[in-house]
């Protein structure tokens, strides 16, 4: 065993206004708590208009980098199908990497100006496939839309499935504890109402 | 109460190295604050700025960099522990001013945080490596790795400042700026904020023979801050082992990535961390190599402290082999990958190709096959910059001049709006459009975008320029009410400080007016038939003109909506009406647009109705679908 593997490796992909650095702070705050060392990596500027912002986080008993290597991820989560692909660099089968993403597809009209295609749903679980040993795709923003009427809460069903399926090795408890330390308050409990439902739905 | 201010010593909490900078600054007791923003710096101002009321201590955004600077230097000639801090351009606007403050030096603690971008994610103007102006200016330069560091080198630069009299310079990169990680809290002192500058103090009149004597003095104080680096804690050895035959060089983000490599591929190399990279603590480095047979030396971007140490290597290890740039790149930032794929080439038994079992090569190559639709940046839905540019090609054609210039509006560069010819620094391009202008034969149309900060940072002295030298460009002055591309930070035009008071707004026509332009319009862009006639109209002017597109950035909009609860229309396409023309799409790429098997449509949810495709169907098929209170279901 690589005395680096105790360490967990979470990369958080999708666009701009999607909630990342949310999900990826309430993480980093529960890992906190359970006395973890942490790194997270998050890129302002340029970068965030309607561009592609990956977010890492990185945690265990002693964390340089707060960049997660190639192939080394733990788990992925994708809050935009083709973001999810864009990501895979860091997924391996060796890793035994898990990816979970959401369907909502926001079509770049960068692509759409320059006429390439998207690539469907099921093309990118497939090509997923090769990176992971698990590539999970859920309907988190159609749920998020019904129960509390706004895709923004797509990142807290999925952090709920996640936690639900111990694919971030962190308690429940201190999830809910670090979503209290990052959501604001008056959010907070639709907040704790879609994570329920993800965990659920594991 | 923000956690910044939190007065627990001993409490942890996880920050951002820019958070973690401004932590160090308030537990020295800082009194005076400035910056102009620029990513990856921006978070350091902003924080200022969400805690100086609290805090007691004074923050401005002031109009650019330099003047941050020199605010600072003021500051700190009177007797108050200042901060600045910019991105790695804002140091070059800086510069004028930062030579001589440095030889002159100041009387309370001065540090100045000057944040590089390798790899550009988010300056693409250059790659610079600003260790250069250390050595230029003669200032000395620390280097953190994580934020906790941040928050140490920060308290450290402070006390070296005050002790050595001069001002201290903190870089950061990207990695560093932009990493959260646990930071220890010590106690927030209290800062003085007021103090007097002392006239009778000769040594800050910058004059000869006065200023070749400070520059003697200057290098005297080189000599000691090496000796002080010599002993420093803030640079030093992990894995320490005298019998090693290869050991390691680094510092700030590339220490993360060396130590995570020799973990990786189970190596147990001594590796020097430097903390103070400007002067370089000499005896420590040649007691390092000195029985060494190789050493790599990790940096990003120059190869400065290789230089240095190939220079040392002479007298203290000449038969030592020395890598670095053989094996790195110049260009781009480093990472773990590049770390740990150079080392295994310069380990003699080389027992690894694969790391953590996969082959790294391999694994490349299989993604790389993927190739993956690029998602570049776009203006927002609903940005007014995209109605503006829409209009001025509508009007110009494609054979005028569009200079380009930073800020949202740099975005202009991707197709299909294409207005961004050239792009060199901020108010870069009134200067160079006016050499175009004087040189064209054919008096060709040219269109120069500066954004409302801009305007002020460094447009004023090229429109200047233009009206005494007499070119006639159209000025289009991008006034969307905010500097928004680095988080929405306050400008002068605004009426609100960085520390949230209010202030007479400096009125864009006002000031172009007073100089002299005649022709002078603020337009709404979203009025696209105005803007068009408008723009046209003006290019047909003989002297310099100047339209200022006046709207709200959409998410300062869409932001007041929610709170005020206003309603804003949603746009949506009626098949029966439309004809396919792509018009809506192709012309303006707007992210809220997409095209599927030939069916073009809005997206409900990324719509900010800002009516421009509406505007322009040349088949009247958009219309408004209904009235919502965007954005308050949250």
């Amino acid at each position: 065993m690589m005395k680096d593997s105790k360490d967990f490796n979470l990369v958080i992909a999708g666009v701009g206004g999607q909630g990342i650095l949310t999900l990826a702070n309430i993480v980093a705050e529960a890992a906190l708590r359970e006395g973890y060392d942490i790194k997270t990596s998050e890129l302002h500027g340029l970068s965030q208009r309607g561009g592609p912002i990956p977010c890492h986080v990185r945690f265990g008993k002693k964390i340089y980098s707060s960049i997660v290597m190639e192939g080394q991820a733990d788990l992925v989560v994708g809050l935009e199908p083709l973001e999810a692909l864009r990501v895979s660099y860091y997924g391996s089968k060796e890793r035994k990497t898990v990816f979970v993403f959401d369907t909502w597809r926001i079509v770049p009209s960068s692509i759409l100006t320059q006429k390439e295609a998207y690539p469907s749903v099921k093309e990118i679980e497939n090509k997923l496939n090769d990176f992971s040993s698990k590539a999970v795709c859920l309907n988190a923003s159609e749920i998020a839309k019904k129960e509390a009427k706004s895709v923004v809460y797509t990142n807290i069903y999925l952090l709920g499935y996640c936690v639900g399926k111990k694919f971030i090795p962190l308690k429940k408890d201190s999830i809910i504890e670090g979503m209290k330390a990052v959501i604001p308050e008056k959010y907070f409990e639709m907040n704790r109402k879609i994570f329920e439902l993800g965990m659920k739905k594991s | 109460m923000s956690l910044i201010l939190s007065n627990k010593a001993g409490e942890k909490a996880i920050l951002l190295g820019n958070e973690a900078i401004v932590r160090g600054a308030l537990e020295s007791g800082v009194g005076f604050t400035s910056t102009y923003p620029g990513t990856p710096s921006s978070e350091i101002g902003d924080t200022f700025a969400a805690v100086a009321k609290d805090a007691g201590i004074y923050f401005e955004y002031s109009t650019n960099e330099k003047v941050a600077f020199e605010a600072a230097v003021g500051a700190a000639l009177s007797g108050i522990r200042s901060l600045v801090s910019f991105k790695q351009f804002g140091l070059n606007v800086a510069s004028d001013s930062f030579m001589p403050a440095i030889y002159a030096g100041v009387k309370a603690g001065l540090v100045v945080i000057v944040a590089d971008d390798p790899n550009c994610w988010s300056s693409g103007q250059s790659e610079q490596d600003s260790r250069y102006y250390a050595r230029m200016a003669h200032v000395p330069m620390l280097e953190p790795s994580d934020p906790q560091e941040c928050k140490d080198f920060t308290k450290l630069a402070f006390e070296l400042s005050e002790k050595f009299k001069m001002p201290i310079l903190i870089r950061t990169t990207t990695r560093v700026s932009h990493t959260k990680g646990i930071v220890k809290f010590g106690n927030v002192v209290k800062g003085k904020t007021k103090g007097e500058f002392d006239r009778n103090s000769i040594r800050f009149r910058s004059f000869p023979p006065q200023i070749l004597e400070t520059h003697r003095e200057l290098h005297e104080k080189l000599k000691k801050m090496k000796e002080l680096a010599e002993r420093s804690e803030m640079s030093f050895v992990v894995n320490e082992n005298k019998k090693a035959e290869t050991g390691i060089i680094t510092f700030g983000a590339s220490f993360n990535y060396v130590m995570d490599s020799l973990n990786i591929l189970d190596l147990d190399f001594p590796v020097l961390k430097l903390g103070i990279t400007y002067p370089l603590p000499e005896s420590k480095i040649k007691n390092f190599i000195k029985n060494l047979k190789t050493v790599f030396v990790v940096e990003e971007l120059e190869d400065v402290i290789e230089e240095k140490i190939t220079e040392l290597a002479k007298d203290a290890n000449p038969k030592i082999k020395i890598y670095g740039k053989d094996l790195l790149p110049v260009s781009g930032e480093l990472n773990v990958e590049i770390v740990s794929t150079a080392l295994m080439k310069i380990t003699v038994t080389g027992v690894k190709n694969k790391i953590n079992k996969i082959n790294l090569k391999d694994h490349l190559e299989k993604f790389n096959k993927l190739k993956i639709p690029a998602r570049k940046p776009m203006l927002c839905p609903g940005c007014p910059h995209r109605a503006t540019f829409y209009a001025a090609k509508a009007a110009a054609g494609t054979d005028a001049i569009y200079g380009g210039d930073i800020g949202c509006y740099i975005l202009g560069i991707f197709p299909p709006l294409e207005t961004q010819d050239f792009i060199f620094s901020m108010g870069a391009n009134v200067g160079v459009v006016h050499g175009m202008k004087k040189v064209s034969a054919s008096n060709r149309k040219a269109i120069i975008f500066l954004g409302d900060s801009t305007f002020f940072h460094a447009g004023i002295p090229g429109i200047v320029n233009i009206l005494y030298n007499k070119s006639n460009p159209l000025i289009i002055i991008l006034d969307n009410r905010i500097t928004a591309m680095t988080g929405h930070q306050p400008n002068p035009s605004m009426g609100k400080t960085g520390m949230g008071e209010s202030v007479e707004e400096i009125s864009i026509e006002n000031v172009v007016k007073g100089l002299g332009i005649k022709n002078v319009k603020t337009v709404d862009p979203f009025n696209v038939k105005e803007m068009i006639a408008s723009i046209r109209e003006f290019l047909n002017n003989d002297g310099p003109s100047v339209i200022i597109a006046k709207k709200e950035c959409r998410l300062l909009t869409m932001r007041r909506a929610r709170k005020e609860g206003f309603k804003l229309p949603i746009f949506e396409i009626d098949q029966r009406k439309c004809k396919k023309s792509g018009v809506c799409l192709d012309q303006i790429g707007c992210p809220a647009i997409t095209r599927e098997n030939g069916v073009y449509k809005i997206e409900k949810d990324l719509c900010n109705g800002c009516s421009l495709c509406f505007q322009i169907c040349p088949n009247k098929a958009i219309h408004v679908a209904k009235e919502i209170e965007k954005g308050k279901a949250k």
